[in-house]
């Protein structure tokens, strides 16, 4: 059987490896992503694994990567994307490489760090003297002429000298610019207000050697006269972290001083700009290879987490680990595994052994880039049971068929044809889109889904004869109008009698003259109900019967009496019946019939008919016409129902009294020396060790709940036609209000009002039709398709295969 | 000289394709008098005369021919407008 129809086949396999090949083949597997290994040390605590430094050493590298990759970011290089080439897990010989490699980078990158913290504190605390120095200039122009004395320079002794003399000291520095005032008030107190401060505020923002961050600083210049004075403002200059500079007070050696500073300024200056380039070459070498060096770090992290699973042999003297493989994919992993004994030259293979298993293995359906979508929307209901039936081969088309019974409109359609038609066709250029984020991720994960969604939309457009609620006259409508002149201009309303007004049919969909009908809705509405229950009923009857399926292929057969039969025999003689009574009413009514039972007016309402067969009554027709389109109609019924209702307690107690007699049976043949293993093997079922009482309420649950569902689930399928009219009526709304607003206009400002009210109209159509509409009629079908369909046959208890793969491991990383 | 953003100048590339395409077609539903358009139609509510509903009607039918055929145009300019918006955008992306 195919691929889709149910899960692969997978086998359970026991792995022996011998330590020296044992990288190089888990690194092939990892390549192939076919094998899903099993911990067969889970009592064991992660740090007393076998390869535990083995990790941590692959931890350590990945820190050092982490740590030049933002030192790369800081810079502003941008990493190299590789998609195209992947280097393989690196060997040994390589690891040592790249260790060394990565260790120098890493050392020099600090060393550099370092010295750059160094060099522009320099360069800072050169740029503040330099401030200050230019700054304090004014301060001073009008000391000039007391001839002050720079108070920092000078020794002790002049120092008290010149205070004897009367004269002012200073002392000159930069604060940080939000602790002037506290600065300021705290100098103001401890000298009684006999201290004097002149400031000015830098413009442009210093850097901060360290984080980079700019801060605003303030110069100031204080005078004040006494040694003790000096040496408070010096504590208090401390406390506050303002940096102090010498300043001279003589204009002529402040002049000399600023040259000298910014001599030495330009040659840090020179340096820091080397230190930059020499970094940046760095970078920009290492930059080329730390992509490739990020995965293969990843996957040799991922090799060694698996060997962590792995058992070693009593004699350690090869490594045993247990896996899932598909059947299929066997001869794959053993070549992986010869290859991987080959790369290291060992002499002893290592070799695959298939054991027998009475686990349940996991499911692995085989996807290609089309199904994909489609699986994951089964998937997320629950993973199928191990090679149970899989629904996601039928939704492949019910699912866009469904969408577009709902989302009926040739040009609501096209849009999304040309939406999944672009991701289509622009696949490759698009999957390289990394951060496209959450949304652009489901949209082009279902670009498959879209584009059929859309080809689908139109399709039922055309049939419901709908572009943007406007019809089309594609064949020429088979009405006319019977009526002279005068009765026309006289009358607001008129019937058009099908018998004498209309000439053939219609030869696809709908008839364009109901767009201008006042009855249109009306029409429509009983149309559309009918085609949803056809089409729900039909749907069902295909879930149920894909239960055989799943009965045959677990050799279940006496289900298929016990459960399928009378399952399949309840809907199809209860809603079965009524889908029969909706074609048999369309094709025996007949405006041209002159026999008045089969004229339109005597047409029974099948609702009615259906509640009356169900409730054993009877309603008097209309003057003239049968209460039943047919002969012999109440009997029938009447046996319908019946058997119908036969079948509620051969579900309700088949099941449990067959399993009963075959438990009694068995007892027997254990009496008698037989064994019932291989009975059970098989599988049978899965209530071997069940109490009898549990089985019958299980069964109750079950049986209650299909009956009661066949009834729900089938009125639920009328969503199909509140969806499609609630998407017609609203398109329709939309383009009376604002796009025909536009067009009425006249004159002049015609044609721009419709130019505005276009661009309006057409946001709206994408963003409340399309986009918001097509919204609720996926999430309705997708409904349709978990409880409607799949309940009625899809177990979904199983777990899925996740291979070891470095595919999905590095795709995985990306995306967190 | 740059506006608008990549998104705008997308957006508006979008919107204009689409107008040019319906409106185009739009105009020639009107200009061949499709019954389908007859509600979007300027008329009043009552006419005199057969002929005086007809001579409106077929008035009406051609102005909003008419109009939807320049705001077409005006569609076409703020088409040229927004790719060449897109163009510098692109330009500014790829340096």
């Amino acid at each position: 059987m195919g691929d889709m129809f149910r899960s692969e086949e997978m086998a359970l396999c026991q792995m022996f490896i011998q330590p020296e090949a044992a990288y190089t083949s888990v690194s092939e597997l990892g390549e192939t992503g076919c094998v899903q290994f099993r911990d067969l040390n889970v009592n064991v605590n992660a740090f007393q694994r076998k390869f535990v430094t083995e990790v941590r050493r692959c931890d350590e590298l990945e820190r050092k990567i982490r740590y030049i990759e933002t030192e790369i970011k800081k810079d502003g290089i941008v990493l190299p994307d590789i998609q195209d080439d992947i280097p393989r897990a690196p060997n040994p010989r390589e690891i040592i490489d790249l260790e060394a490699h990565l260790e120098k980078t890493e050392s020099e990158m600090i060393e550099l760090a370092q010295n750059e913290v160094n060099m522009k504190s320099n360069y800072l605390e050169l740029t503040e003297l330099r401030k200050v120095l230019e700054n304090t200039q004014g301060f001073f122009s009008d000391q000039e002429v007391l001839n002050l004395d720079s108070s920092n320079r000078a020794g002790g002794d002049n120092d008290a000298a010149a205070q004897h003399r009367g004269r002012l000291g200073f002392v000159a520095g930069v604060i940080n610019r939000e602790r002037v005032f506290a600065f300021e008030r705290m100098l103001w107190r401890i000298s009684r207000g006999n201290v004097f401060l002149k400031r000015s505020d830098l413009d442009e923002p210093l850097n901060d050697p360290a984080t980079g961050h700019p801060i605003y600083k303030t110069v100031f210049v204080a005078f004040f006269q006494g040694e003790q004075l000096k040496n408070r403002i010096k504590k208090v200059c401390t406390g506050f972290h303002a940096s102090l500079y010498p300043c001279p007070s003589s204009h002529n050696e402040r002049e000399e001083m600023v040259r000298n500073v910014r001599t030495r300024l330009e040659d840090l200056k020179l340096v820091l700009s080397q230190t930059e380039d020499h970094r940046s070459r760095v970078l920009a070498t290492v930059s080329k290879n730390l992509p490739s060096w990020s995965i293969m770090v990843k996957k040799m992290k991922a090799i060694y987490h698996t060997l962590n699973l792995f058992n070693m042999d009593v004699t350690k003297k090869c490594l045993i680990g247990e896996c899932w493989v598909p059947t299929n994919d066997l001869p794959v992993v053993q070549k992986a595994l010869s290859d991987g004994s080959a790369a290291v030259g060992s002499t002893i293979p290592s070799f695959l052994n298939v054991i027998d298993t009475n686990e349940q293995p996991p499911t692995f359906n085989r996807t290609n880039k089309f199904t994909r979508g489609f699986q994951n929307l089964i998937d997320a209901y629950g993973v199928a049971s191990y090679r149970e039936c899989n629904p996601a081969l039928y939704t492949c088309i019910t699912f866009p068929f469904l969408f577009a019974v709902m989302f009926g409109d040739l040009g609501h359609g096209l849009i999304l044809v040309l939406f999944g038609a672009w991701m289509v066709l622009c696949e490759r250029k698009l999957a390289r889109i990394r951060n496209g984020g959450e949304i652009w991720n489901i949209f082009f994960g279902g670009r498959y889904i879209i584009l059929l969604m859309g080809l689908f939309a139109m399709y039922t457009g055309l049939v419901y004869n709908d572009v943007f609620s406007k019809s089309m006259n594609l064949f020429g409508s088979r009405w006319f109008n019977n009526y002279n002149t005068s009765t026309v201009l006289t009358n607001p309303n008129l019937q058009l009698p099908p018998n004498s007004s209309a000439v053939g049919v219609y030869p696809f969909g709908m008839d364009p003259v109901w767009q201008l009908a006042d009855n249109k809705i009306i029409f429509l509405n009983s149309f559309k109900m009918k085609l949803s229950i056809i089409f729900g009923v039909l749907h069902m009857v295909f879930g149920v019967c894909m239960s055989v399926v799943n009965f045959t292929h677990f050799k279940r057969y006496a289900s298929i009496f016990l459960e399928f039969v009378p399952q399949i025999l309840f809907l199809l003689l209860l809603f079965g019946y009524m889908v029969f009574m909706m074609f048999f009413k369309w094709f025996s009514y007949n405006a041209r019939t002159s026999f008045q039972p089969e004229t339109p007016g005597c047409a029974p309402s099948v609702l009615i008919m259906f509640i009356n067969m169900m409730l054993f009554k009877n309603t008097e027709p209309p003057k003239g016409c049968n209460e039943f389109m047919f002969e012999s109609q109440p009997q029938l019924q009447k046996a319908f129902v019946l058997i119908a209702l036969c079948c509620i307690p051969w579900m309700l107690l088949g099941k449990p009294l067959y399993i009963k007699f075959t438990r009694k049976n068995k007892a027997h043949a254990n009496h008698n020396g037989f064994s019932g293993n291989e009975e059970n093997a098989g599988g049978a079922h899965g209530h071997d060790d069940e109490p009898m009482s549990e089985i019958y309420i299980h069964q109750a649950i079950h049986t209650i709940e299909y009956v009661l569902s066949t009834i729900s689930h089938t009125a639920s399928y009328l969503r199909l036609w509140a969806l499609s009219l609630a998407h017609a009526q609203l398109s329709e709304v939309l383009w009376q209000m604002v796009l025909s607003l536009g067009l009425k206009m006249s004159g002049v400002g015609g044609a721009i009002g419709l130019f505005i009210i276009f661009g309006a109209w057409c946001l709206f159509t994408l963003a409340i039709l399309v986009l918001m509409e097509g919204l609720s009629a996926f999430l309705h079908t997708l409904r349709l398709h978990w409880v409607e369909f799949m309940s009625k046959f899809y177990e979904g208890m199983g777990y899925a295969f996740q291979p070891f793969s470095f595919k999905a491991i590095l795709d995985g990383e990306e995306e967190e | 000289m740059k506006i608008c953003g990549p998104k705008l100048s997308l957006c508006g590339l979008i919107i204009s394709v689409w107008g040019i395409v319906q409106l185009v077609l739009m105009g020639l539903f009107f200009y061949i008098n499709s019954v389908a358009l007859i509600e979007d139609l300027p008329l009043e509510e009552e006419y005199h005369s057969l002929e005086d509903f007809y001579a409106a009607a077929n008035r009406a039918y051609n102005q909003n021919a008419y109009n939807c055929w320049i705001a077409a145009c005006i569609y076409v300019l703020t088409l040229l407008l927004s790719a060449q918006q897109f163009y510098m955008n692109s330009r500014v992306t790829a340096n």
